[in-house]
């Protein structure tokens, strides 16, 4: 592992009467790209705010290299941001925006002339430099805001959503064009989305973040397989979650069956969340499973087709999601097998 | 929306309005303006304008653009900071502040200008007080300076007011983002906010100046005669002298020149967001 270059110790933050960020604790390593990911309103340009000086924490602190500089303004953090709303200045053309922060660092306008193309070229705005920054697109806006940032090669680059303006292509254009420059300057990235596709295809690190509280830290292999309680394991791809009791080690109770599981270390018949991801539920014929159940809907997804299927078990019902590359009925019965290392089982 | 001759017929009435009270009395003042009075006949002449271009009156124009010039300038370098400290999102006081500046407006303009004579005169209010503390008398009243500072007084909200309205709607979320790209307060000023606030500076200038180069209460009560102003001139023209011919001159004349420097200022605020007043 790297060297922690910012700390976010037990930061909180209250706005009046509501507690936006609950005893945050973060640390972001140097030169990895670490994702704050979460639902609308969770927080997360709050706390970008604050690593970016432009917001005060309630309480706890925040370490640059191992110093508190919550008593540095913004202008002295080594530390640029990409606004959610671009905030670029509208007395200036494109090509001046991107030079501000050069500008400001007194560097040699030819040098700064040649960079400026440069990101001009890199955000795919060749020949926009003239143009005044109202006459661009949404999406050209948020490019510019990306270049005037990047353009100054920080030691941190906070981005707030940076590509939510773009159509489909465009994004993963760009989400490859950031992930390599994020490689190639040796950028430590710290970047915001709610989009959990982006935030697990570019990160070293997630965050997720829900209501002001971070839910789960990891490696997006490690957050998508081990999701640490209900609310990760909805919020990153679909799941099935259902309520579950353990009866000993190596053993669950759901959906009125005994599933053998690979958990152990719970209290005995301790209540607890279950998580199946649909492409773990293996469809079989009817009768051949350990759950039987209804097809309700087929939706084909391209590669492989979107089941709803309606279970009864006795009194307890619940709709399963499974993905199949076969396609079944629609209102036919069909049978269910989820191999046991597939089957997470959380704490309450 | 509107049909073409319903439009017409909703525009009638301003137009019949600035046929009676704008366009036809300008007609009849360059109408004056280019006529003399010759065996109790108006002739056709030039005479009034070439009259106006005599050094004395060219005196008169000139120190009325100076002095308007000098208490504009004084407007800006004093309106500016209130405005910009009114705007600022830490000042609480901010309509208190906006009340103390504008309640005089509120006063008949005559009226607080007089209240100055009071302060001013020889054995007016301040010079009571200084001889009161043992400093010697100012003779204040009817100079230059006099004139100054009654333009200023009166006309400062006209500076304050656009200037606050641009910095108030000015979007917080720039100035963080020149923070961000290391600006220090300096640069966020000269960079960004004097940048972005120069449509109310020039609607605070083109509303002082104006005023201020036509004005002729301030400098006949402040003034002395030697600060005669060019709308005392022309005042004098219609009032005293009852030459309606040359004082057409003199109007037309100060017409135009304002007309110029408005058009000009106006080319420069392109964007029209200077929050104008008028
Ligand atoms: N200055 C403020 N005053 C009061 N409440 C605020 C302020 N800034 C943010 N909040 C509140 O804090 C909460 C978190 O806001 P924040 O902007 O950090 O959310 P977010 O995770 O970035 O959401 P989004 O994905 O919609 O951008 C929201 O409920 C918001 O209303
Ligand atoms: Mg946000």
């Amino acid at each position: 592992m790297g060297e922690r270059l910012i700390d976010l110790i037990d930061v909180c933050k209250v706005f009046g009467q509501t507690t936006v960020l609950n005893h945050i604790n973060l640390f972001i390593v140097k030169n990895k790209f670490l994702t704050l990911l979460g639902p609308s309103g969770c927080g997360k340009t709050t706390t970008l705010r604050i690593i970016g000086g432009f917001e005060t924490p309630t309480a706890g602190d925040l370490l640059f290299e191992g110093k508190s500089i919550l008593n540095l303004p913004p202008h002295k953090r080594k530390v640029n941001t990409v606004f959610q709303r671009y905030a670029l200045f509208p007395n200036m053309n494109v090509a001046d925006n991107i030079a501000f922060g050069l500008r400001i660092k007194k560097v040699k306008a030819d040098v700064i002339n040649g960079k400026v193309n440069e990101m001009l070229r890199l955000v795919n705005l060749r020949g926009f430099g003239k143009r005044p920054v109202a006459s661009l697109s949404g999406g050209q806006q948020q490019r510019v805001a990306i270049a005037r940032a990047l353009v100054n090669e920080p030691e941190v680059l906070l981005l707030d959503e940076p590509l939510g303006a773009l159509d489909l292509k465009l994004r993963k254009e760009m989400q490859i064009e950031l992930k390599n420059m994020q490689q190639k300057l040796g950028i430590t990235f710290v970047y915001v989305t709610h989009d959990q596709e982006e935030a697990l295809t570019m990160s070293d690190t997630v965050a997720v973040m829900n209501a002001g509280e971070i839910q789960q830290i990891g490696a997006p292999e490690d957050i998508y397989n081990e999701p640490k309680n209900a609310f990760v394991a909805n919020f990153i791809g679909e799941s099935n979650i259902l309520g579950g009791v353990m009866p000993e080690d190596y053993r669950v109770v759901f959906a009125g069956n005994t599933f053998e599981c690979v958990d152990r270390g719970f209290e005995k018949d301790e209540e607890v969340d279950v998580v199946i991801r649909p492409e773990d539920v293996r469809i079989v014929e009817s009768g051949k499973g350990q759950l039987t159940g209804i097809v309700r809907t087929v939706i084909f997804k391209g590669v492989h087709y979107e089941m709803l299927i309606d279970m009864k078990n006795g009194d307890f019902e619940f709709l399963w999601k499974a993905h199949s590359t076969v396609m079944s009925e629609k209102g036919s019965a069909v049978g269910m097998v989820i191999a046991p290392d597939l089957i997470h089982v959380m704490r309450k | 929306m509107l049909k073409g001759s319903a439009k017409r017929a909703a525009v009638a009435p301003y137009v019949i309005w600035s046929a009676l009270f704008v366009i036809i009395p300008i007609l009849l003042v360059i109408y004056y303006s280019l006529t003399m009075e010759t065996d109790g006949k108006l002739v056709f002449s030039w005479a009034n304008y070439a009259r106006a271009f005599q050094p004395t009156y060219i005196d008169v124009m000139l120190r009325s653009g100076r002095l308007a010039l000098i208490s504009t300038a004084a407007c800006l370098l004093i309106g500016y900071p209130v405005a910009y400290i009114m705007a600022s999102r830490e000042f609480e006081n901010r309509s208190f502040l906006l009340f103390l500046f504008l309640v005089p407006m509120w006063m008949n303009f005559l009226l607080r200008t007089y209240s100055w004579l009071a302060l001013l005169e020889n054995n007016g209010i301040l010079n009571t007080f200084l001889s009161g503390i043992g400093l010697p008398k100012l003779a204040l009243l009817y100079t230059n300076k006099a004139v100054v500072l009654g333009m200023v007084y009166n006309f400062l909200p006209f500076m304050i007011l656009p200037i606050y309205t641009v910095l108030k709607k000015m979007d917080h979320s720039l100035i963080e983002a020149a923070q961000d790209l290391g600006a220090d307060s300096r640069n966020v000023f000269f960079r960004l906010v004097l940048p972005l606030s120069t449509p109310g500076v020039i609607s605070g200038i083109t509303m002082v100046f104006m005023p201020a180069v036509t004005t002729f209460i301030i400098s006949d009560l402040l003034g002395g005669s030697k600060s005669m102003l060019i709308g005392n001139l022309i005042e004098q023209q219609f009032m005293k002298v009852s030459d309606w011919n040359f004082g057409s001159a003199m109007s037309m004349i100060l017409m135009g020149v304002v007309l110029v420097l408005f058009t000009v200022f106006t080319m420069v605020d392109k964007d029209g967001e200077g929050g104008a007043l008028y």
